[in-house]
């Protein structure tokens, strides 16, 4: 992503230059380390990020399917063929990419919210030291530590119809009828657990994002501002938030991109028979090309969702970016 | 910059794991080829879960049969029980790396879309009879092995069929006696719905199992899912009505629980028939592996066709089981083929029949899948008189993801209080058969 360093006030060249001519002699032979060391680097980044990238490109203009796919030589051309299926809403392929594609935008929005909101809630809660602060930290980084299998499927059981604990929980607050039990893994309401469970597994990045954050903060800004007689939400929105722009902005986005991309909640939480209301992109993508074989098809999908995340990207960098040199 | 003596060592070390790593990456593990009758060398071979427990009983099962072909060909087995969960993802990725197993069990329904992918080794010519010939094989099961018209890529291992399993006590105290149509069952069923017990179960939020019970209900109403060149017809109404009339088990007839929408594996339906909290349920000959590790004995439940309606054509099952196939990139393919002849030859098929609960495959073998003797004789004969192949055709992968999921949306419409119509189910099979259709 985008960092911005300040410029070095002088350059390496000049500082060499100060030095005694032996010294530059030294550096001229040396000068390979630093390429040689970052090599492996970027020759794994290349390997790691660019090649599937450009090979996923690649394959989306071709008709990859079961036939082809032993031999992916004698794959033919698609042209833009699989584009134009993904865009078309009248073609069932299209119209089924669209509507998982305005529902994970739905997702996305309210997880990312709701995440960042309790994350800083439970960060500003615990800025001040108290007796048992420790305690606090530990159990809210605790959905962070479970491994991510693990805590999904445990939902699954909470979820489920019949024995789940959630069903039990709200028949006895009389919340639903026990003749009626809600289901919670299929029909409507999946969207909203899939929801809950997301906003269970990325809050506490964003807690412990942001608690970092509020540790860099002056106190003396506080008690500053405490003497101006500043009450607490004053203080949160007049000092605590432009103080933890850099790292919100970092923040927001990264959590969009997880979230948007997120494959093992519904994956997990929904197995194959993936419900309507929780048809996530990435695992919508993954349904409707892998388990079919049809590569080409999927690769194209992916591609537009790469394209569409860029965008967004770029251009959220670009609007903070603005703001923030301006302020 | 100034780097000490031992930066610079470690760097260099960095650098010169890194470039190991690449290269190892990038090469293939590569196998020595042996002798022609592959004595001495070791394979690998991908089983799928059969036991009806974990796949660490399967490794006990199969561990002693490995043993015995080791010590007869001098060939080594790896041996890799995967789940069900798994299995196909895992094949699905070997084929399009080009790197996996030497020997595979696949779902046989399967076999068509894989033989499409030209990834595994056809049995016709040398390769036919290096394994005994094809023509041992039942000559239903083995038109499963691939596709219509082709030499198949894949060779019947365990055969399995669909069966109505009804709880005898339950029955008797009803006055009921096991029913033989569609309409029987129903009634029976009804009857059977009393308080804190239902009449069916149905593992409804399993595509795999709704895409069996859409073709085979569809089948009975006369109906095909594909015509003869090989092109959809999903939404014909033979089709559209088998569909609605497997949806109304828990729609119009109430005789299954809404909680079944929510069921995606097989183990949970027979866990309730054990528990006595359904009178029947729908399941392949294997559950009773099930049955008996859920606590039930084999006399306390017995086993009819699952019946057609009044006038319908009389299947009551797809040709279920696993196949066998040998991965084309394999580079021990002798030892492969006498891999393939011993697990289809009647030693293994005699020890694996009764902890596999598998109807044997090849001619001439004695059925010994269950202790229970009209258990048995009523699925062998489901197996070789009720049972339809499904269709031979290369977006039958798709076919099954497509009408599945369709039938797991309509289902769980019905659990949530929704109402399905014949054209609301018309326009699900319209949807999958679009969708099919586009990976083609």
């Amino acid at each position: 992503m985008a960092i911005t360093t300040a410029p070095p006030t002088t350059s390496p060249r000049t500082s060499q230059r100060s030095d005694g001519p032996g010294e530059h002699q030294r550096h001229q032979t040396k000068r390979w380390l630093p390429y040689a060391l970052i090599a492996p680097a970027v020759v794994f980044e290349l390997l790691i990020h660019f090649t599937p990238m450009v090979t996923g490109v690649w394959i989306s203009f071709l008709k990859l399917t079961s036939a082809s796919i032993a031999n992916w030589s004698s794959a033919p051309f698609a042209g833009i063929g699989n584009y134009q299926i993904a865009v078309s809403a009248t073609n069932a392929q299209g119209a089924a990419l669209l509507n998982s594609f305005a529902i994970t935008c739905g997702f996305t929005l309210i997880v990312v919210a709701l995440s960042w909101g309790l994350g800083m809630a439970a960060a500003v809660a615990l800025q001040r030291t108290f007796r048992g602060r420790a305690i606090f930290r530990t159990i809210f980084l605790i959905p962070y530590a479970v491994p991510m299998y693990a805590g999904i499927i445990a939902w699954k059981f909470m979820f489920q119809q019949q024995n789940g604990v959630i069903n039990q929980l709200l028949v006895s607050l009389h919340l639903v009828d026990p003749a009626h039990l809600p289901f919670w893994l299929i029909g409507s309401n999946a969207f909203g657990s899939v929801i809950i469970v997301s906003i269970w597994r990325t809050w506490p990045f964003a807690f412990l994002m942001l608690m970092a954050g509020l540790q860099t903060i002056n106190e003396d800004l506080y008690e500053a501002s405490a003497l101006d007689g500043a009450k607490p939400f004053r203080q949160w929105r007049a000092i605590t938030l432009p103080e933890l722009g850099g790292v919100n902005r970092v923040l927001v986005l990264v959590l969009f991109l997880w979230t948007f991309n997120d494959y093992n909640d519904p994956a997990i939480l929904f197995g194959a028979g993936q419900p309507p209301a929780g048809d996530l992109i990435s695992f919508h993508i993954y349904n409707n090309s892998f388990s079919t074989l049809n590569f080409g098809f999927g690769a194209a999908m992916s591609t537009l969702l790469l394209i569409f995340l860029l965008i967004v990207s770029v251009a959220y960098l670009l609007f903070v970016n603005r703001r923030s040199t301006r302020a | 910059m100034k780097f000490s003596r031992r930066t610079k060592l470690s760097a260099a070390l960095v650098a010169a794991v890194s470039l190991a790593l690449v290269a190892t990456g990038c090469s293939s593990g590569g196998g020595s080829t042996s002798g022609s009758n592959g004595s001495g060398s070791t394979i690998t071979y991908w089983a799928s879960n059969q036991s009806g427990g974990p796949t660490s009983d399967d490794v006990k099962i199969l561990t002693p049969i490995l043993a015995h072909f080791t010590k007869t060909t001098g060939i080594k087995v790896n041996l890799e029980v995967i789940s069900w969960n798994d299995l196909q993802n895992n094949i699905n990725n070997a084929v399009s790396s080009g790197s996996g197993p030497d020997v595979l069990n696949i779902g046989n329904t399967w076999a068509p879309y894989l033989a499409a992918t030209k990834a595994f080794v056809p049995f016709e010519g040398k390769a036919a009879t290096a394994i005994g010939g094809t023509s041992r094989f039942v000559p239903s099961a083995l038109a499963t092995g691939g596709l219509a018209g082709q030499a198949p890529t894949s060779v019947p291992y365990i055969g399995l069929t669909y069966g109505l399993f009804y709880n005898k006590a339950m029955f008797s105290a009803a006055g009921l006696t096991p029913p033989t149509s569609w309409e029987d069952m129903v009634s029976d069923a009804k009857k059977l719905t009393t308080g804190g017990v239902e009449g069916m179960g149905l593992v409804a939020g399993s595509y795999t199992e709704n895409v069996h019970f859409a073709f085979i209900l569809g089948e009975q109403n006369g109906g095909a899912w594909y015509d003869s060149s090989g092109k959809p017809t999903f939404t014909t109404d033979a089709n559209v009505q088998g569909v609605l009339r497997y949806l109304n088990l828990m729609q119009d007839d109430k005789v299954v629980s809404t909680a079944d929408a929510e069921h995606t594996d097989g183990s949970q339906a027979p866990a309730d028939f054990a528990k006595g909290k359904i009178a029947m349920f729908v399941s392949q000959n294997n559950a009773n592996t099930t049955l008996t590790a859920d606590g039930m004995d084999s006399s306390k439940y017995g086993v009819v066709p699952i019946p057609t309606t009044a006038g319908g054509k009389n299947i009551a099952s797809g040709i279920q089981g696993i196949n066998l196939s040998i991965f084309k990139n394999s580079k021990e393919q002798a030892a492969d083929l006498q891999f393939i002849k011993f697990m289809t030859s009647s030693y293994a098929q005699s020890a694996i029949g009764l902890p596999f609960g598998t109807i044997p495959v090849a001619k001439g073998i004695k059925p010994q899948f269950s202790t229970d003797k009209d258990f048995q004789a009523t699925f062998q004969k489901i197996y070789n008189t009720q049972a339809a192949p499904y269709p031979l055709v290369a977006s039958e992968g798709a076919f099954e993801q497509n009408v599945g999921t369709a039938v797991n949306g309509l289902f769980a419409t019905i659990a949530t209080g929704g109402k399905v119509t014949a054209s609301d189910v018309k326009a699900a099979l319209q949807t999958a058969q679009d969708k099919t259709e586009a990976t083609q």
